[in-house]
């Protein structure tokens, strides 16, 4: 049944959904890193101050088989409902929408009518995705214009070519690929969009046998990880233009365009350089900015993060011969005004604030450690308790105040790079709202025997929504 | 034939959200000045014209052949069912794309007008058929119909046209200049659900009138 008024969760704008309330909680990726024949699950965590549950696990929703490899999930619905050419504003957000990359099975969950208890309501199995799309290993999930828009790393086969594909937002049936001329590309990872412009954009990993294995160093050496930027025309659903970082600039994932609309810009991490272990952020940029939507996309590199040099023997042997420790930038969220960026560095343990008011010339003003290949920071909460993993999925709050992060990355890389077993957590920075941050002392929440990634906050995050409106 | 009707549904289409206002408002936005208001609002007008005009213009050529006896049930199942499809599913058109110019805009207004059944609510108020038409014989409802004025389904797409143009511009003037979008969270009501009321209620009108 639809609703009277529009869902109090969406905002025309990320400058109004500034305002919202704050997050009471937030819903987590939590993945079986063994092979006992246990599933994955969606976690639930108590994020309300005031509660006695503060920084707890509250709920845990298994899936109902094992070996998903949940990874990132979203919304059947969001502000998108409220862009102006098709506005259905009466919808609910009220699915979450959760992919295995590993299984390629999908998972409807049911947050209402307690959010504190989702319900799995239904099972896209990997046959029906594959009949429907030719594509497997779902991934980004984002609400959009034409229903639910899920990327995918390949094809069934676990060769190529990944893409896009939609889902109905009500029924969540599958409806079929999503593009129409994919032109060059190939590669597939993270998918994202300027509304106001019509714009697609689209990152590039590798395919399901590129990665299901661990990182391949052969390929890695040989530049054969993705490397390029595509962009769409989202209302044709077409290719128009591929940038390419360089084939040295391996794995280009996360995509955090611009929050408002008419903003021509966006941030990507790349998580290695060949040339020197060197992790950066890029930012791409439209040419001769104006509204005709003839400009030209470009991409510059604004941060570079070196590699520290480190002892081999408390490395481990994928990066022995190196001596040194790579950042590895594998995650990145941008505040809802566009003013700080969040730069997750899983290799190092560092996690940076940068202040990208002006896009291509970022300001790094705060950074925190946690964890690290080499350094095991430990949290405030537990001084004297090294922490291994890294900063990795983060996630804002709408209103900026509040960020989280978790620290796996995907089961078979985890091995290479902390085979002494990632021990799993969750912890939340408060952020002054003029720059600056600190790790919040009493949320550090440690899970057992389950690896957290993706966290998604309850009513909507920073990476979650998209606005038609400035 | 109403004239009150006429501007009163106009007014009814033109207040909707997704008829145009709001699509007026987020362009002007979006290209940061109110010219980008003021230009969509022909493009929205001349689409929603058409969209009316072409059921009026079917609905009379229809008249020409089938009896109003059976015109008449017809167009009123036809409302009934059409609403009681848009309470079930609220279906809308696909349409994704910002940037868009005069053609686009009126393409889109003319399939939102279509989709949500526009011309088909006016569509009784401008049949023209008093209540004893239904017990006259098929031949002399034929005979009247074809007597009808032309200029008046023409006159009736005018009024309503203008009708919904004017409260589109002064919605959209005011959120765009005064209100700001904050009022959508708050005042969007689920028009969807009152429209679809409306075919059926007008479908029901129409057929016991």
């Amino acid at each position: 049944m639809p609703l009277l008024k529009p869902d109090p969760t969406f905002y025309p704008s990320p400058k109004m959904a500034m305002q919202a309330p704050q997050e009471k909680l937030a819903y987590v990726a939590l993945i079986n890193p063994t092979k006992n024949g246990r599933s994955d699950a969606i976690g639930v965590v108590d994020t309300d101050p005031d509660s006695s549950g503060y920084g707890r696990l509250v709920e845990q929703v298994d899936m109902p088989q094992a070996g998903d490899e949940l990874h990132h999930f979203g919304w059947n619905a969001c502000s998108s409902c409220l862009c102006p050419y098709a506005p259905h504003p009466h919808m609910e957000r009220r699915y979450l929408v959760v992919p295995g990359i590993n299984s390629s099975r999908i998972h409807i969950l049911d947050t209402k009518p307690d959010p504190r208890r989702p319900k799995l309501v239904k099972t896209i199995e990997a046959q029906e995705l594959a009949k429907r799309t030719n594509y497997a290993s779902p991934h980004t999930v984002h609400c959009g214009p034409e229903g639910i828009y899920v990327s995918a790393l390949g094809a069934p086969d676990g060769g190529g070519p990944g893409g896009t594909f939609i889902m109905d937002p009500e029924t969540f049936d599958v409806i079929g690929p999503w593009e129409l001329d994919r032109g060059p590309q190939q590669l597939a990872y993270d998918i994202w969009w300027h509304l106001g412009y019509d714009t697609m954009v689209s990152s590039s990993w590798g395919t399901p046998n590129m990665v299901k294995d661990g990182v391949n160093p052969e390929m890695l050496l040989a530049g054969k990880y993705g490397h390029t930027l595509n962009m769409w025309n989202l209302r044709e659903r077409r290719h128009v233009q591929e940038l390419d970082l360089g084939a040295e600039q391996q794995m280009v994932l996360e995509l955090r365009p611009a929050h408002d609309p008419t903003r021509t810009y966006g941030f990507l991490g790349v998580v290695v350089s060949l040339k020197d272990l060197s992790a950066s952020v890029w930012t791409w940029y439209r040419q001769n900015d104006g509204n005709n939507g003839g400009g030209k996309w470009a991409v510059k590199k604004v941060i570079e993060i070196p590699a520290e040099p480190a002892d081999p023997k408390l490395l481990p042997p994928f990066l022995q011969g190196f001596k040194a420790v790579p950042p590895f930038i594998t995650d990145i969220n941008l505040s809802l005004d566009d003013k700080f960026l969040y730069v997750s560095c899983w290799g190092t343990g560092e996690f940076i604030q940068y202040d990208v008011s002006d896009p291509l010339h970022p300001k790094k003003i705060a950074s925190v450690r946690l964890g690290g290949i080499v350094s095991r920071a430990a949290h405030p909460a537990k001084p004297r308790q090294p922490l291994n993993g890294g900063p990795q999925m983060v996630e804002a709050s709408r209103d900026g105040r509040r960020v989280y992060f978790t620290n796996s990355l995907y089961t078979p890389w985890d091995e290479q790079f902390y085979p002494d077993g990632i021990r799993s957590w969750m912890v939340k920075l408060d952020v002054n709202p003029a720059g600056g941050m600190a790790l919040d002392p009493k949320f550090l929440l440690e899970f057992e025997g389950m690896r957290s990634h993706q966290v998604r906050l309850g009513g909507g995050d920073a990476s979650s929504d998209s606005y038609c409106y400035a | 034939m109403q004239w009150s009707a006429m501007l009163f549904l106009g007014a009814f289409h033109g207040i909707n959200p997704g008829m145009g206002w709001l699509f007026a408002v987020a362009l002007g936005m979006q290209q940061g000045s109110s010219r980008g208001v003021w230009r969509a609002l022909p493009p929205l007008a001349v689409g929603h014209a058409a969209s009316v005009g072409a059921v009026l213009l079917a609905a009379a050529l229809a008249q020409t052949v089938i009896p109003i006896a059976i015109l008449r049930p017809t167009v009123s199942i036809t409302l009934v069912a059409f609403g009681l499809f848009h309470l079930v599913r609220h279906r809308h058109p696909r349409w994704v794309g910002m940037q868009v110019g005069f053609g686009d805009l009126t393409v889109w207004s003319f399939l939102m007008a279509s989709a949500h059944g526009a011309g088909l609510m006016i569509l009784p108020f401008v049949m023209r058929a008093t209540p004893g038409a239904m017990a006259m014989s098929t031949h002399h409802a034929h005979q009247m119909s074809a007597d009808a004025p032309g200029w008046v389904p023409l006159a009736a797409v005018t009024v309503h046209s203008l009708a919904y143009l004017g409260i589109t511009t002064l919605v959209a003037w005011i959120v765009y200049r005064k209100l700001g979008l904050a009022l959508l969270r708050k005042a969007w009501w689920n028009l969807d659900l009152m429209w679809a009321a409306s075919l059926v209620g007008t479908g029901l009108l129409t057929f016991f009138l």
